[in-house]
């Protein structure tokens, strides 16, 4: 396993101390939570992630997230790598997010990258579901 | 955690050389040793090298009760698989070109069949049963009036679950199709007596049983004889069927360890059966965890199990301080599982979560302790962080979902 120093540490500092990398549920009925799943069990990884998010001037920020995720050390280590970016951003700057900023921050191998994919779009997912309640 | 090193539990993959095997090893090598080439005859050097080579060749005839004149050293199991079924099947092609075989062999018995096919012959790759045995009666229904070949594993590298193979056997004879089987995972594990089975030929390989890496054995039948096309050429060594200087100290450290293996099984198994049995009770204790394989009829040294809601590969990395091998092959982005599991028709997320322990001679309680006890902390911490798990708790049928696939 080709993993860099960067992977592994994510992966077992989020299965080490779970709750101070925002791994956890919100209720998904609350009108000020999003919530996003992509994935499928079969294909071997599942990510959810949730948003907690309120009002700021004509935008909303995101003021806290949760999330979970089946899947690789690595796809475990890009949710959790994408959590630690979406705190206080904006809902524009948090759909801006691209999956090559997953990939260079966690030095992902290339076989690797459909993880990042994986994130970038339970993001968009959670962006959209929140979007829908408001 | 009482342990700072890393527990090996995968004696499946390979073993430790046995400390014994690694110094009678060293007494072929330097020029105090017994370094000559075994195909000398004008000097002592090549002739106390050909004895060691012949005392080997009985170490490892006597563990499977066969003649030693029987024994073809190759250089590993793989290659004797491909010696056994391409020899065979190119030797006697005006005879038939039909080959059966199972979908959970080896790659090293897979590989060349599907070479085999390309070359012209037809393969009819069996469905193991659900615990991965093939049903002898399923090699009966499909022989043909041109199977020239059949090639069964004796035990699953993977299940550690166990063929009948004196049943296949007499199937293959009664039809007259010559019977192989690897058997790179039952030495030392289990009773093989050739004289007994109808079996033609048997790949066996030294690093599955406390031997060195680089160095394993064709058993090709006298009577009734067994003839193949040779694939390496080059001065007729081992009766024309695998020319090349034999690999002294190698071929010695095989028999040295296959010596000790017949020697050991009783009290290795009886060990080992032990940690089998603890094992399986503790980890029957974590909820969702099934057995792969038949517990009724496999060798105690292989235990696949399934940890559903968990992905395998994160199994592995939570559990770093043991070397365990995962049955979800996650080294491509399609994240492809297990084809044996695949074949057992186990659910692709249960293929995806299994892991694969297995026991050796140098196991110790304390490995299977520690062991159990991270285990069941890691699996739990990942259910923690499992959606898979928290819709589980929440009542959902996971297979009612619809999932959004990449």
């Amino acid at each position: 396993m080709a993993y860099s120093k960067k992977v592994v540490d994510k992966f077992e500092n989020t299965l080490n101390n779970p709750e101070a990398f925002k791994v956890g549920r919100f209720d998904p009925k609350e009108t000020n939570v999003g919530t996003g799943m992509v994935g499928a069990p079969a294909c071997g990884d599942v990510m959810k992630l949730q948003i907690k998010c309120e009002p700021k001037g004509n935008t909303h920020v995101i003021k806290d997230v949760k999330f979970k995720t089946y899947g690789c050390g690595s796809a475990i280590a890009s949710s959790s790598e994408l959590v630690e970016m979406l705190i206080g951003k904006t809902l524009e700057e948090a759909k801006a997010i691209k999956n090559i900023e997953i990939v260079e921050a966690l030095e992902l191998p290339p076989i690797k990258i459909h993880c990042s994919v994986l994130a970038e779009d339970s993001i968009k997912q959670a962006i959209e579901d929140y979007e829908t309640k408001q | 955690m009482s342990t700072q090193s890393t527990i090996y539990l995968d004696y499946a993959s390979t073993t430790p050389v046995d400390p014994r095997v690694a110094s009678k090893m060293m007494e072929f090598l330097t020029p105090d040793g017994e370094f000559g080439n075994p195909a000398s005859r004008s000097h002592r050097f090549g002739w106390k090298a050909d004895e060691a080579v012949e005392e080997a060749r009985s170490h490892v005839a006597n563990l499977v009760n066969c003649d030693p004149r029987e024994i073809v050293w190759t250089s590993g199991a793989t290659e004797a698989d491909n010696l056994a079924i391409k020899g065979v099947a190119r030797f006697y092609k005006s005879k038939g070109n039909h080959i059966i075989t199972s979908k959970i062999e080896h790659k090293a018995v897979l590989d060349p069949c599907r070479q085999l096919e390309r070359e012209g012959f037809e393969v009819t790759y069996l469905d193991p049963d659900q615990n991965g045995v093939i049903n002898p009666s399923d090699v009966k229904a499909a022989i043909k009036d041109t199977t020239v070949l059949i090639s069964i594993m004796h035990i699953n590298n993977e299940l550690g679950s166990v063929n009948d193979i004196s049943k296949i056997g007499e199937i293959a004879r009664k039809n007259g199709s010559f019977f192989h089987v690897d058997a790179a995972q039952s030495t030392g594990k289990t009773e093989i007596d050739l004289e007994k089975m109808p079996i033609d030929l048997m790949s066996f390989s030294a690093h599955k049983t406390y031997g060195p890496k680089g160095i394993g054995a064709l058993y090709v039948r006298r009577k009734p004889r067994v003839r193949l096309e040779a694939l390496i050429h080059g001065g007729g060594h081992e009766r024309g069927m695998r020319s090349g200087t034999l690999a002294t100290h190698q071929i010695v450290g095989m028999g040295e360890a296959f010596r000790l293996a017949n020697e050991e099984m009783k009290q290795d198994n009886v060990k080992i059966s032990k940690f089998h049995e603890k094992f399986l009770n503790k980890v029957k204790e974590i909820d969702h965890v099934y057995l792969n394989g038949d517990i009724e009829n496999k060798v105690p040294n292989i235990l696949n199990v399934s940890f559903n809601f968990v992905e395998g590969e994160s199994l592995i990395m939570g559990l770093k301080d043991i070397a365990v091998s995962s049955g979800s092959a996650c080294t491509s982005a399609s994240l492809e599982p297990s084809y044996v599991l695949r074949a057992l028709g186990r659910k692709d997320e249960l293929a995806h979560s299994s892991i694969r322990f297995s026991f050796g001679r140098f196991t110790n309680d304390d490995d299977v302790e520690n062991t159990l006890d991270i285990l069941g902390n890691v699996v739990h911490r990942l259910r923690e962080l499992s959606p898979l798990w928290e819709m589980h708790l929440d009542g959902i049928d996971l297979d009612t979902v619809e999932w959004k696939m990449h």
